[in-house]
């Protein structure tokens, strides 16, 4: 890394850079067009479940004959809504936008340890974001067995899912890029004084993210590795012996267990899901310490919890599998591994809550998101509890109370902190104001709808009504007594798209306006808004990298002139 | 500014970055065999028959394919330490001959797949013989990426050497590190598929 400036090319300076803050919102853009086009596929299918056998509006032409969504086609969205909200949305978003710009900025470095890796995690990221998408395009379509991908049905199913299980080589890869390097730039590059005790929260949330991601991605690769063969190939290591498909006995050697992918992928998925919901506390910390103008409560009890969850995440992955028949003696012992996991979640919780505690808070829009998620990852959390205990789960085990419970943890959750998270660090990227009253409209309607869609889930699941049916529902006499809540949870979703409008409105309005000059508007105390040369940064970020002398959240410190103290004051 | 510590170490961690960034995607790659190792276990337990690896497969070759990548393990860690010494010549030469060993395991593997084929043993004729073909053959790429770096530090990269030596040295240890693990995958592979 040179300091001359010669003239660089759009191509170097923007595409082909290797600077953590610009592949930082390179992956912020292309995440944030991945939610929304996530969040489109859902609200297309929701039009399917509150009108089942209707025309669908506006883009009926683009789905089926007469404009109405095929069976085929609903698999299809929905496995590539869960696909694209998780692997190529949230993650990216929350990990590769906001770990790569800010945590070399909060630990004082002037870029991440390997620049050229972090650009090749990036476009093997695009690459294999890309390769996801053509599915929708070859014969089939995209993967319909579900965003799980179990076998046998997804080594029967059409070529969508060899493209899927492609598009997943290549996304593991870039995360494999990704963690290393913010794992080295975390163990390496920390300024002078930065000791593990005074990091932000924000950087312990990435550091344990990243090693979920370091450990638990590969199973999923050897899985989709299996699992290529098995359709390319023709091995049989998922698939029993007798397999009858549509009353069509299956050539295949046989011998092979369903259940093997189960655990592989599951071995994954559940540290994924702390890759969802760690970097979204460290998000929500840093807001909630800035805007309640006071320390963390708990600093050190955080850390301890986060990792101790970080460690547990990998003995729990069985508890997605209860109704697979495992014996009794296995499935108590992960009941309980998954008992003990909630513990950590309730400390990280509870340190939040009493945060606010006597803080004079200020309720501007990153605090009015932060406060939001507190009450929604609760209902997400407790509603888990049922889940990880087989007795409940049978009954409840692929009901729409399943989907009610991970959605309130990731999107009134997750997607709050991560809008916390912009509107915080907007003045930091652009040296601009976000519009106050724009965020605070959609503040309050993203709330008011996201409970619309995912509460009266809850209610049809009690009800027994399963996920991923095409008509909602329509033909179980069971479900005739809750199916009129589809017709609310799709309006709810379709007014929560429109009250999106307000982000993109703001977003648009704000970057062009003019340049505020402050450095800290917030009167924040971490080094990424203390000591960093004016936004937006230049290459390299600080003007001399700063020493650290004091704890990250020293908020109206006894006798101090003002009322935060940032973490390079001496003395 | 530069990025501290790429061929220094950091005082307090003994490492210079690359350094631990490879053992970070060692343990990755440890994951990855584990879970196909984990896979295997979980296929042999729930199957009704499995064969014997020594009645299908061909010991004899497999073994001196073990020896080979042995040894290639000890040139490849003399001609790192032939660039501690300052001895550019002896790199040259135990960098060129980790090179032909790797590619005499490969040539020896070629021929076990093609006898294999040959006698109608395809990956999709039974499981142990679909996770025979999995793991050695995943352990082959990794192999060929390992000659491909390797190669490009023999020949056109070893220009470094002058301008920056320290920093060649480094780079040696961690395609070394790689080509330890890559062998050591195969010390795995060779008992679990072949003698048990």
């Amino acid at each position: 890394m040179s300091t001359d400036h010669h003239k660089e090319s759009i191509w170097t300076k923007y595409i082909f850079s290797t600077d953590h803050k610009i592949i930082g919102l390179q992956y912020g853009f292309t995440s944030l067009v991945w939610l929304l086009v996530g969040f489109t596929l859902m609200m297309i299918m929701r039009y399917q479940l509150a009108y089942p056998g209707n025309p669908v509006p506006i883009v009926g032409n683009l789905l089926g004959e007469g404009g109405i969504i095929p069976p085929e086609m609903y698999n299809s969205l929905g496995a590539m809504h869960g696909t694209i909200m998780i692997f190529l949305g949230v993650v990216p978003l929350a990990f590769g936008a906001f770990g790569n710009y800010f945590l070399p900025l909060q630990i004082g470095t002037i870029d991440m340890a390997f620049p050229k890796l972090n650009a090749a995690s990036y476009w093997m990221y695009f690459v294999g974001s890309i390769v996801m998408i053509v599915g929708f395009f070859v014969p089939g379509g995209a993967a319909n067995s579900g965003w799980t991908s179990y076998p046998p049905l997804s080594v029967t199913a059409t070529m969508g899912q060899t493209v899927w299980l492609l598009g997943m080589v290549f996304l593991i890869t870039s995360s494999l890029l990704g963690s290393v390097n913010i794992l080295v730039t975390v163990i390496q590059l920390r300024a002078k004084g930065m000791t593990w005790m005074r990091l932000p929260i924000f950087v312990w949330t990435q550091f344990i993210t990243a090693f979920l991601l370091l450990l638990a991605f590969p199973p999923l690769e050897a899985a989709s590795v299996l699992q290529l063969m098995d359709r390319l190939v023709g091995t049989s290591f998922f698939m029993p012996s007798g397999l009858v498909v549509s009353g069509v006995v299956q050539n295949y050697t046989g011998g092979g267990s369903p259940l093997l992918w189960q655990h592989l992928f599951w071995f994954l998925a559940h540290p994924e899901v702390y890759v969802l919901i760690l970097p979204a506390f460290g998000i929500i910390t840093e807001v909630i310490a800035n805007n309640t103008r006071k320390p963390i409560w708990g600093y050190k009890a955080m850390v301890y919890a986060m990792v101790f969850l970080g460690f547990m995440s990998f003995i729990v992955w069985a508890h997605h599998m209860y109704i697979t028949g495992m014996g009794t003696s296995i499935g108590a012992f992960f009941q309980t591994t998954t008992m003990i996991i909630s513990i950590p979640s309730v400390v990280i919780l509870t340190t939040l809550f009493l945060s606010l505690w006597g803080g004079s808070i200020r309720f501007n829009t990153p605090m009015l998101f932060a406060l939001g998620f507190i009450p929604m990852f609760g209902i997400g959390g407790l509603t888990g509890l049922p889940l990880g205990l087989a007795a409940a789960d049978i009954h409840l085990h692929d009901t729409y109370y399943v989907i009610g419970h991970f959605h309130y943890i990731v999107a009134p959750g997750t997607i709050f902190a991560l809008f916390a998270g912009i509107y915080y660090w907007f003045p930091k990227i652009t040296g601009k104001r976000t519009n106050e009253t724009l965020g605070k409209l959609h503040f309050f309607f993203s709330f008011i709808f996201m409970n619309g869609v995912f509460m009266p889930m809850f209610v049809q699941g009690l009800a027994g009504v399963s996920r991923r049916l095409w008509d909602g529902g329509e033909i179980y006499a069971h479900a005739a007594d809750v199916l009129y809540l589809n017709e609310v949870m799709s309006i709810s979703a379709w007014l929560l798209g429109l009250a999106q409008i307000f982000f993109i409105v703001n977003m648009i309005i704000s970057l062009r306006g003019k340049k505020t000059g402050e450095t800290n508007p917030w009167g924040a105390t971490t080094i990424d808004w203390t000591d960093t040369t004016s936004p937006p940064l230049g290459h390299g970020n600080f003007e001399t990298v700063p020493t650290v002398y004091r704890g990250p959240y020293e908020y109206s410190v006894p006798g101090a002139d003002k009322d935060f103290t940032p973490q390079s004051e001496k003395g | 500014m530069d990025i501290p510590y790429t061929v220094k170490d950091r005082p307090d961690t003994g490492l210079y970055n690359g350094k631990l960034g490879i053992w970070l995607f060692l343990a990755s790659e440890v994951m990855l065999f584990g879970g196909l190792f984990s896979a295997y276990v979980f296929l042999r337990t729930g199957a009704e028959s499995w064969p014997t690896g020594a009645d299908i497969l061909n010991v004899p070759l497999a073994t001196l394919n073990t020896l080979f990548l042995i040894t290639s393990s000890v040139t490849m860690v003399m001609s790192w330490a032939s660039l501690k010494l300052k001895e550019f010549d002896k790199f040259k030469l135990y960098a060129g001959l980790t090179l032909l060993l790797a590619a005499s395991f490969l040539v020896v593997k070629y021929f076990e797949y093609t006898a294999k084929f040959h006698h109608g043993l395809f990956p999709s004729t039974n499981n142990f013989l679909g996770i025979y073909f999995t793991l050695t053959g995943l352990h082959v790429i990794h192999i060929i990426g390992g000659m491909i770096v390797i190669f490009f530090f023999w020949m056109p990269g070893a220009k470094m050497w002058e301008s920056d030596p320290d920093r060649f040295t480094n780079r040696i240890e961690i395609v070394g590190l790689y080509w330890h693990f890559v062998d050591l995958v195969w010390i795995f592979l060779f008992p679990v598929l072949y003698l048990l």
